[in-house]
Order: C-alpha cells, then sequence, then structure tokens
C-alpha cells in the first residue's frame, strides 16, 4: 500500500511539478464553463416559455446538470489520452522504467499506483466543477443525489478511459502514438452502437452494452444501476489486467 | 553474496548471454569487462529482476532473483547505464521517493541526507534532476543505488561520461563501499579494473572467457614473458648471438643506435631465461645496460582474450558475407 501511495502520488506531483497539470485543469474548466453556461442560457430560455405555458414541467436536473454531465464526456474523450500517453511511454523513453522494475514492488502496485495517480488528476479536474454546482444550489434548488451520482457515474466513466489508456501507454515508447491510438479506441468505444442497427439483433445488444456512454445515461438521471457498476468496474479492472501483461511479456522480450 | 549459474538469455535466435556462471563473494568487487554488446547489461539486467533469464539461476543475498524477486531486489541496488532520473523532480524529492519504493522504512530524510553527502550531490539537492551535469545525473543515480544501503550494487558502467577527477571519486567511492556491499561493475575501460576490482570476469559475445584477479590475469598471459633487453655493442651481432638462445622464440629490435641496441625478446611461455641473456651479452664482450620482464597489461590481456578468436574466425564470415551481399 505504500508503493502505490508512494508512486501515485509521485504521479500527481509529475503533472503539477510541469504545466501539464494546470494546462489540463485549466482548459477543462474553461470547456466545463462554456458547456454549463451554453446549458444555462438553454434553460433560462425554457423556464421564460414555461412561465407562459405552466403545464411544462421544469427539472434543472434533468435538462441542465444532466445535458451538462453527458457534454463533459466529450471533454475527457479528448483531454484522458493527453493524461495517460505519458505515464509508461515517458518511462520507457528516459530509462526510470528500470528503477520501478528492480525496486521491490510488484507490478501490480506499479500500475495502481500510476492508475491512482491520474484518477487523482482527473478528480482534481472534476472538483472545479463543484463550483459550477455551488452556483446552482445558490440561485435554484436542485436535488443533490442526481449530482452526487452523476459525479460517481462520470469518476467510473474516467476510471475506464484511463485503465485503457495506461493499457495502451505501455505498448509503446512513443507518447505521441500512445496519444493518438487511445484517442481512436475511446473514440470507437463512444460511438460503437452507430453500428448497432446492422449487425442484427444479438450484436446490436452487444454493441449496446460495449458503448461507455450508454451505461452513463442512468447515473446522470440519479440512478445507481449496479449493471452499470460492475459494467465499469470490470472494464477497469479488465484495462489493469491487460497493463499488467503487457508489462510482463515487455519483461520477457526485454 | 552473488551466485550465478548458466545463466541463458535469447531473444529468439539471438542468444544475447551465453551459459555464464560466476560467483561475487561478500565485500568483492567484481569487475565485468567486455566490449559493447558482449551481454553486460542482459547479465546485470538478470541479476537486478529487471528481466527473466531462459535458463539458469541467478541467487542474490540469499534469495533466487527469480523465485523471490521482491526479498532479492529489497537488497540489491542498481544503477542502469543511463541513470533513472525523473527530470522534472528536484535531486531530495527524487531521493525520497526511491526511498520510499525500496523499502526505507524510517527516518528517510536521514537517509537521503546521508546518502547526498556520500555521493556529493548535497549542494544540488534542491535542483532539479533534468538540470543537472552528467557527472551529477550520475552521482545521484549511484545514490539512488545506495539508499536503502543494500547488500548487493549492481553499477552498469558507473563512470562513463564523467570527467577524469569525477573518474577518480567515483572509483573511490566505490572502493570505499566495498566492504560492507558486494559490487559488480560493468565496463569496458581497462584501467577501471585493475585499480577497483578484486576479480574480472571478462565476457564476450554473451560468453565468459575468463574469470580471474586482475593480478592472475595478468600473470596468465605473462606466462609467456616478453623480455625487455638493451645492451651496448654491435646491434646484429647482438641479434644473431640472442636469437640462438634456447626457450628464445623471437627477438625484435626495438630500436637502435651507434653502439647499442633495444630489444624485445619473446621467449616461451615458462622459460625463465634471463640468467642466458644476460651471460650471452656479457661472454660476447657487449655492456648489459638493462634487463626487465614487461608485464602484458590488462588492455593487452583484454585484446587477446576478446580479439583472439575473431581475428581467426571473423574475416571468413565477413567475406562470406561480402560475396552474399555482392
Amino acid at each position: 500500500m505504500r508503493n502505490i501511495t508512494a508512486i501515485a502520488q509521485r504521479e500527481l506531483n509529475s503533472y503539477f511539478s510541469s504545466p501539464i497539470g494546470y494546462v489540463l485543469v485549466g482548459f477543462f474548466a474553461l470547456l466545463f464553463g462554456y458547456f454549463f453556461y451554453a446549458a444555462l442560457f438553454f434553460f433560462e430560455q425554457q423556464s421564460m416559455q414555461a412561465g407562459m405555458n405552466p403545464t411544462q414541467a421544469m427539472n434543472i436536473n434533468q435538462m441542465l446538470v444532466g445535458p451538462t454531465f453527458m457534454n463533459t464526456t466529450v471533454i475527457m474523450l479528448l483531454v484522458f489520452p493527453l493524461i495517460t500517453m505519458r505515464t509508461y511511454s515517458e518511462e520507457k523513453r528516459s530509462g526510470t522504467i528500470e528503477l520501478l522494475l528492480t525496486s521491490p514492488v510488484t507490478d501490480f502496485e506499479i500500475i495502481l499506483g500510476k492508475f491512482a495517480g491520474a484518477m487523482l488528476l482527473y478528480a482534481a479536474m472534476l472538483s472545479v466543477t463543484l463550483i459550477h454546482m455551488a452556483v446552482l444550489f445558490a440561485f435554484g434548488n436542485p436535488e443533490w443525489k442526481p449530482i452526487a451520482t452523476g459525479y460517481l457515474g462520470l469518476l467510473l466513466m474516467g476510471g475506464c478511459f484511463l485503465s485503457l489508456g495506461l493499457f495502451i501507454s505501455s505498448l509503446t515508447k512513443n507518447q505521441i502514438v500512445a496519444a493518438m491510438a487511445t484517442f481512436a479506441v475511446f473514440l470507437l468505444l463512444w460511438i460503437i452502437n452507430w453500428l448497432s442497427g446492422a449487425v442484427g439483433p444479438t450484436g446490436q445488444a452487444i454493441m449496446q452494452h460495449l458503448s461507455i456512454t450508454e451505461h452513463f445515461d442512468d447515473f446522470s438521471k440519479g440512478i445507481i444501476d449496479t449493471k452499470h457498476v460492475v459494467y465499469y468496474l470490470s472494464f477497469i479492472a479488465f484495462g489493469l489486467f491487460l497493463t499488467m501483461k503487457s508489462v510482463d511479456s515487455e519483461r520477457w522480450r526485454g | 553474496m552473488i551466485e550465478v549459474q548458466h545463466l541463458s538469455k535469447r531473444y529468439g535466435p539471438f542468444t544475447a548471454v551465453d551459459d555464464v556462471s560466476f560467483r561475487a563473494e561478500s565485500g568483492e568487487i567484481l569487475g565485468f569487462l567486455g566490449p559493447n554488446g558482449a551481454g553486460k547489461t542482459t547479465t546485470m539486467r538478470i541479476i537486478t529482476g529487471y528481466m527473466p533469464a531462459s535458463e539458469g539461476t541467478a541467487i542474490v543475498a540469499g534469495h533466487d532473483v527469480f523465485a523471490q524477486p521482491i526479498e532479492a531486489k529489497r537488497k540489491t541496488g542498481y544503477l542502469p547505464e543511463t541513470p533513472p532520473l525523473y527530470p522534472d523532480m528536484t535531486v531530495r524529492e527524487y531521493l525520497t521517493f526511491v526511498a520510499k519504493i525500496k523499502g526505507v522504512r524510517k527516518d528517510i530524510k536521514g537517509r537521503v541526507d546521508e546518502v547526498m553527502k556520500k555521493t556529493w550531490v548535497a549542494d544540488m539537492a534542491d535542483r532539479h534532476c533534468g538540470k543537472l551535469s552528467k557527472g551529477y545525473k550520475q552521482r545521484v543515480g549511484l545514490g539512488q543505488a545506495l539508499i536503502h544501503n543494500p547488500e548487493v550494487l549492481v553499477l552498469d558502467e558507473p563512470t562513463a561520461g564523467l570527467d577524469p577527477k569525477q573518474i577518480i571519486e567515483t572509483r573511490q567511492l566505490i572502493r570505499a563501499l566495498a566492504g560492507n556491499h558486494t559490487i559488480v561493475l560493468s565496463t569496458h575501460i581497462l584501467p577501471e579494473v585493475s585499480q577497483t576490482c578484486q576479480k574480472v570476469v571478462i565476457i564476450n559475445k554473451g560468453k565468459v572467457v575468463a574469470i580471474d584477479t586482475p593480478d592472475a590475469l595478468t600473470q596468465r598471459l605473462s606466462g609467456a614473458v616478453t623480455m625487455y633487453l638493451q645492451a651496448s655493442g654491435p646491434v646484429d651481432d647482438m641479434h644473431r648471438a640472442l636469437q640462438n638462445i634456447a626457450g628464445v622464440v623471437r627477438v625484435n629490435v626495438a630500436d637502435r643506435k651507434d653502439d647499442s641496441g633495444m630489444f624485445e625478446v619473446d621467449t616461451e611461455k615458462g622459460a625463465d631465461v634471463r640468467r642466458e641473456l644476460a651471460t650471452t651479452i656479457v661472454r660476447g664482450g657487449w655492456g648489459l645496460l638493462e634487463l626487465r620482464p614487461v608485464r602484458a597489461s590488462l588492455e593487452d590481456i583484454f585484446l587477446s582474450l576478446t580479439t583472439a578468436e575473431t581475428a581467426t574466425s571473423e574475416p571468413a564470415a565477413a567475406e562470406e558475407q561480402e560475396v552474399a551481399g555482392a
């Protein structure tokens, strides 16, 4: 555990001892702020119309928070390859991987440490958005439970992207290759259900199930369905498992 | 203590390390000598648990590196060829991090200070590793290997890229560490071995060519001694007389002056012809000015050990390749 903490701490520090961490958090905040403002503006217009036509029910959670969270996944798609691309690639390139692999720590501890470091950075990015939620609570009366489950969903979904990105980074020395491959795989997983109409009913169900964003809907509505939690957790575990196998095979091949 | 037995490492059809065995006792400095690409780094990576071997065993401080990797790694300090530094960490942060993952639990701060002092990097404690000079990087790398006070130190070319003063200092440091640690260091610089090591393993093309003390290796090759002889008198007459002595293989005139000559006398292995050389000169009525054995330097040993094979077998192979290429 101490080893995992030490590695996670070093990972997190490495983001913030260079501009990378600040740029990531800063631009994430900028984009999130824009999405939030756009959704807020739309919501405002809707509520004006609703004022004239009282039969229409207004729900700040469903109309503002939910869509903003959905939009956040677009930012993740673009930003996460940049977080994970250096995790292994950089260590391989600079030779520090030799330090880690000859230290009395297991491969799994190294991987968990790196994953935890990336998750903490992601949590730092998300924590900036709490300001926007605080504004909502100050001027409106949203329900806190769907917001909380929304954050849980975002964290789980981010975990999937990060574990997969970690795996791809472990395959190459080249950061650009890692970033591009990660982005491509993320995007495919995101839109895999587009083709679900073309593959018959069974294939459709499988594709729907594989799509990362499909599982997010319920979280933003305030539902914690174990089906989705299991999907995300097993996805994360699978990504970490692949990373472990990749690091192990690298050892044998030298 | 390090014990390596029948270690082999193959990458597909290529054999990087072929049946290497050696042993380093506690407190000993073992030098790993060989040209680039001989398999030094691969052997060291296997000993440190960075990669598994294809065959054979390596036991470090009583732990098999394959069966008990964590225990073995806890007792091993390793300086790879390029010091494994994180450029965005300061020296102090870096050593603190390494101390944590190497399993130092008590007084990490004190240990870091101690190591920085030992490796003369304390003045750069708050400088980023990426901004250090090559010499400092190397020493921080050495500090990193020492941080958990391991029983075994594995150093891959510890003096590469240092300036002469730093090289001397680093060698001194390594010698000073030997009492408490078993040290394996690799190098392709010969004087380094004779100056720092008690035992030499010469490796070439993945195979161990010789294992001995630097002195014994010198002796072994100097079994066929070359004598240096300087005498005054007619050079050609002396040359002829010397060649007729039993046990002399070849006499080479190294330098000649009007009335004196310098000769290199190659003798048969095991034959001591000093007495005969002296009497021959004196009986001829010439003046013996100097007579001494020329010790084969480690450099010669190294060259003869590692190139002897190539000199006979390589040209043929190279020619074949050229023909095939044409």
